[in-house]
């Protein structure tokens, strides 16, 4: 069943016209995980949308891997920020009629 | 609808040359791009105006005609000579996607009206989606709707879709509901659904985290000689023996008798009551005798 979830990279490169050196890049950086059966190697559904921002940036935006990098990090700390303000407006909540 | 000044927009002069203009777009693209302004519809309303903006100076053809015409849109009949032309160069099933361009972004009337609605594109390029599209739906509920875990049926986007709502749900947490956003291209997967919850809270208890937060008025004598009291908890009432000479302000902790803790059945967080003290009003001139001898017993007390 989990095997239905798993896109084959030739198949994800040949989609959106991207190298496989590309893809490969972003393993590397740590920024989209493969996972490996039988020799083939596949992303994960979940990924998609991940391995499609990472192109738009790359491609659209012109910005290398180490920026996808660090915007990587810095998306997470945005997140992780934004549900902490969100947990200190409901706090806050309390005092307010 | 009004005219819109394209040059602008990406902050660039009329006679900037193609180069320019993209080199304008990406780096505004790379301030106001919704990949990097998560959250953030502003962003993304000003990234939606320098993608049109792009859109029509990126391409010689468009930018001749907005030069020409841009300021007299209305009044021109060539315009919907012009509308007419790409109406029909959209229906051709083989244009292939711009390479900058974002499909999922609505152009203005002003663009509607002079270049005939969003195109397909001539320039080629890779086609970026393949999983669907992700939906952002908000639903709002009230503190007492999360506190069981129930089913809601929801509409999105024309589809009934049945969600378990668990109890303990945040204000503004939101949920991924896999599969449910919109359909994959070329067999890639269907985008998710996001639902993102509104906790409106009517009550009298405040919620911070899974605990729960009330005052609870009591009368002098109580607060005084001590006794039973019956408070709301969330759920029912609740039976509480208090201790005589109870100061005002003073809080109690009701344990499991708060909010029910996300995903965890049958844990709960626990109910603060503060006790507030009411001060009799009206006394009645026996009432206030009786007070002026305690005032007088306790003066003498000291």
């Amino acid at each position: 069943m989990e095997s239905e979830n798993l896109i084959p990279l030739e198949h994800l490169c040949t989609h959106y016209q991207v190298e496989l050196s590309f893809i490969q890049a972003l393993t590397e950086f740590g920024l989209i995980e493969i996972t490996t059966k039988e020799e083939t190697h596949y992303l994960h559904n979940e990924q998609v949308n991940q391995l499609e921002k990472w192109i738009r940036m790359h491609y659209d935006l012109e910005i290398n891997f180490e920026g996808l990098d660090a915007i990587s990090h810095l998306l997470k700390r945005i997140s992780r920020l934004q549900k902490e303000l969100q947990l200190t407006r409901n706090r806050l909540s309390r005092y307010e009629e | 609808m009004d005219f819109i000044d394209y040059y602008k927009i990406l902050e660039v002069s009329k006679n900037a040359s193609e180069s320019d203009v993209k080199k304008a777009y990406r780096k505004l693209a790379r301030k106001y791009h919704p990949d990097l302004n998560p959250n953030d519809p502003a962003a993304k309303a000003k990234f939606q105006q320098i993608n049109e903006a792009n859109e029509v100076l990126g391409d010689p053809e468009k930018r001749k005609k907005y030069d020409k015409y841009g300021k007299d849109w209305k009044h021109s009949d060539e315009f919907e000579r012009t509308g007419n032309q790409q109406n029909q160069y959209r229906g051709n099933p083989g244009g292939q996607r711009q390479q900058e361009r974002y499909s999922e972004y609505d152009f203005s009337d002003f663009f509607e009206s002079m270049f005939g609605g969003a195109q397909s594109g001539s320039r080629g390029g890779r086609q970026v989606r393949f999983k669907g599209e992700d939906y952002n739906a908000q639903l709002q509920l009230s503190l007492k709707d999360v506190y069981l875990t129930h089913q809601q049926t929801v509409t999105v986007n024309g589809k009934n879709i049945r969600l378990t709502i668990p109890a303990g749900i945040e204000n503004g947490q939101t949920i991924k509901i896999s599969g449910h956003g919109g359909e994959g291209r070329n067999g890639g997967p269907n985008g998710d659904l996001y639902i993102t919850f509104s906790v409106s809270n009517p009550t009298r208890f405040k919620r911070i985290g899974n605990n729960l937060y009330t005052d609870v008025e009591i009368d002098l004598y109580t607060a005084v000689l001590g006794g039973e009291i019956t408070v709301d908890s969330f759920d029912g009432k609740v039976k509480l023996n208090m201790k005589p000479e109870t100061q005002n302000e003073t809080k109690v902790k009701l344990k499991g008798k708060g909010f029910p803790v996300y995903k965890k059945e049958g844990e709960y967080g626990d109910l603060y009551i503060t006790y507030r003290v009411k001060i009799p009003v009206g006394l009645s001139e026996k009432e206030k005798q009786l007070f002026r001898e305690l005032a007088k017993m306790h003066t003498d007390g000291k």
